[in-house]
């Protein structure tokens, strides 16, 4: 592409320029956005497309979801073990582990392993398709790239992450329990009998509502660095990391603006007095 | 038909600009149905951007594309969506689906249409795959098994294979033999020859250019044109371009680095 020949820019037309890259980033995140979202109520994709997604964001996300859980709830109760033994409320521990895995960790470790594993998995694909121009080619068969290449794997990430979560918060409580159990020799009983209560089917809920949020930023953020990545085999390497690094952002953000909102929410609904940040 | 009739892609005062980079000035084009144009030029003067303009991969900065009565800018995702089954790409390097075999990629354009019975695509598929030259059982193949050549011709068989109006060609020679760049050269030859089709070939190689177009059309890079000056330089037939003065056009066509090596160096 040709090049126009132009002085170095100084340190104002820099800022600028990076300024308005930054914001025709975010319009052209939210362009993209707007048009994998539009297919949703018009055209689902062909079951056999839908099928191949599912089968690899879900299925081959278990085993490294359930083992992270289980170590999750295993290092828990490690930490937590020596402060609760001196206060003498060592049986409390499944409190602080369960609660702790199913309306926390739970769904941000399993979203961070799927934008780990699945995240830049797909960034690099649809990059490297990008550069071996095949999006384009799709085009040009009269596909379209967003509802061919993009809808699936929203569909896959927004609806597989709950199951993903559910899987991660058993294996984290049972890590704990395990550890707790077996290792602390806690007596049983007192466990599981004080763990009981502390989590409520709004923790069940909002631990399984929040990952679809997650999922849905995941796909979203790593398909559009996939199809907007140029440059060859270091724009398909930026766009994996960048997939990752910006989903895992993502992530942290949209979990704490969501445990507000859904904290205010309860609070309406049920009047509860617990502390809060806002409200 | 009248000359108004035949002309079935017009570029009117398209620019097209990457941030702060200028690719394309002020080109004003028509090509006529059935015509072949070669599009040449330097590296980088904006040759592919072009040829994807056309087909509504990339959209103009200023002006506007009308192909067949219709701009392009006015049409919505399904009416693109429609009028790119009008065209056939074959992409530098060729584009194939990696994760399909040599079927599957012919036959992805007759499936996504959806229009025809399985035994169908089956049969034009094999016609498509005899046209460009290649065996029956190169079909099970996936495309890292195959040559460059191979797959060039893969790509054109896929292209061919819903029977498109037009036919983009974005360097379809470069990096293959001179053999096998004749071989495709001849292959698009035989495509016109067989189908009334247009067909507009960018391509920086100049017996691609001189055998295979009606017309040829030169782009200049943008940043070594002065100001006043227009971005393309040359716009007639084969013949002419042979003997045409320009200095520009000359030390193209006769392939000379002449100032391009000091600019490089210094």
């Amino acid at each position: 592409m040709a090049t126009v020949g132009r002085e170095p820019p100084g340190g104002f037309a820099r800022t600028a320029a990076a300024l308005y890259e930054a914001i025709a980033s975010i319009g052209e995140f939210g362009e993209f956005t707007r048009r994998t979202l539009s297919w949703l109520p018009r055209r689902l994709p062909s079951s056999s497309t839908l099928l191949q997604s599912f089968y690899t964001v879900g299925v081959l996300s278990v085993p490294v979801v359930a083992v992270t859980g289980m170590f999750i709830g295993m290092v828990l109760a490690v930490q937590s073990y020596s402060q609760f033994h001196q206060l003498g409320m060592a049986t409390r521990l499944g409190v602080i582990i369960n609660t702790s895995v199913v309306r926390e960790l739970g769904p941000v470790l399993a979203a961070t392993m799927l934008a780990g594993r699945v995240g830049s998995a797909m960034a690099a694909e649809l990059a490297t398709m990008r550069v071996t121009e095949q999006i384009d080619a799709l085009d040009c068969l009269g596909v379209n790239s967003v509802h061919f290449l993009v809808v699936p794997r929203f569909l896959a990430c927004v609806l597989l992450i709950p199951l993903l979560t559910i899987v991660a918060n058993f294996m984290g409580v049972m890590g704990g329990a395990l550890v707790s159990l077996q290792v602390y020799r806690i007596e049983e009983y007192y466990y599981w009998h004080n763990a009981e209560g502390f989590i409520g089917l709004w923790d069940l809920g909002t631990g399984l509502l929040k990952p679809m949020f997650f999922g849905a930023a995941i796909a979203l953020i790593s398909c559009h660095r996939g199809f907007k990545s140029t440059g060859g085999a270091e724009g398909v390497g930026r766009a994996a990391t960048e997939a990752f690094v910006y989903s895992f952002i993502a992530i942290l953000a949209l979990d704490f603006f969501l445990a507000l909102g859904l904290n205010n929410l309860h609070d309406a609904l049920w009047h509860s007095a617990g502390p809060r940040l806002v409200g | 038909m009248t000359a108004e009739r035949k002309a079935l892609i017009n570029f009117e005062n398209v620019s097209v600009q990457f941030g702060s980079q200028r690719v394309l000035q002020d080109i004003n084009l028509t090509i006529e149905a059935g015509k072949a144009l070669a599009v040449i030029g330097e590296s980088g003067c904006g040759k592919t951007v072009l040829l994807k303009l056309i087909i509504g991969l990339l959209r103009p900065t200023a002006g506007k594309i009308i192909f067949d009565g219709k701009a392009l800018v006015d049409l919505s995702d399904h009416e693109l969506t429609q009028q790119r089954l009008r065209f056939g790409f074959l992409f530098q390097g060729a584009a194939l689906f990696d994760s399909l075999s040599v079927f599957d990629n012919v036959a992805f354009g007759l499936r996504a249409q959806g229009k025809r019975p399985e035994a169908e695509i089956k049969e034009i598929v094999r016609q498509r795959i005899q046209e460009v030259g290649l065996p029956e059982g190169i079909v099970l193949k996936k495309p890292a098994e195959l040559s460059g050549g191979m797959k060039k011709r893969v790509g054109l068989a896929r292209a061919l294979a819903v029977d498109p109006e037009v036919m983009l060609y974005d360097e379809p020679t470069t990096g293959l033999d001179p053999i096998m760049s004749d071989v495709i050269n001849e292959l698009i030859l035989q495509t016109r020859q067989r189908r009334p089709v247009t067909s507009i070939v960018v391509t920086h190689d100049m017996k691609t250019a001189f055998k295979v177009a009606d017309r040829v059309w030169m782009l200049y890079p943008l940043s070594h044109l002065r100001p006043g000056e227009e971005q393309v330089i040359f716009d007639g037939t084969p013949e002419q371009l042979r003997n045409f003065p320009d200095p520009r056009v000359r030390q193209f066509v006769e392939g000379e680095a002449k100032d391009r090596l000091r600019e490089i160096q210094s």
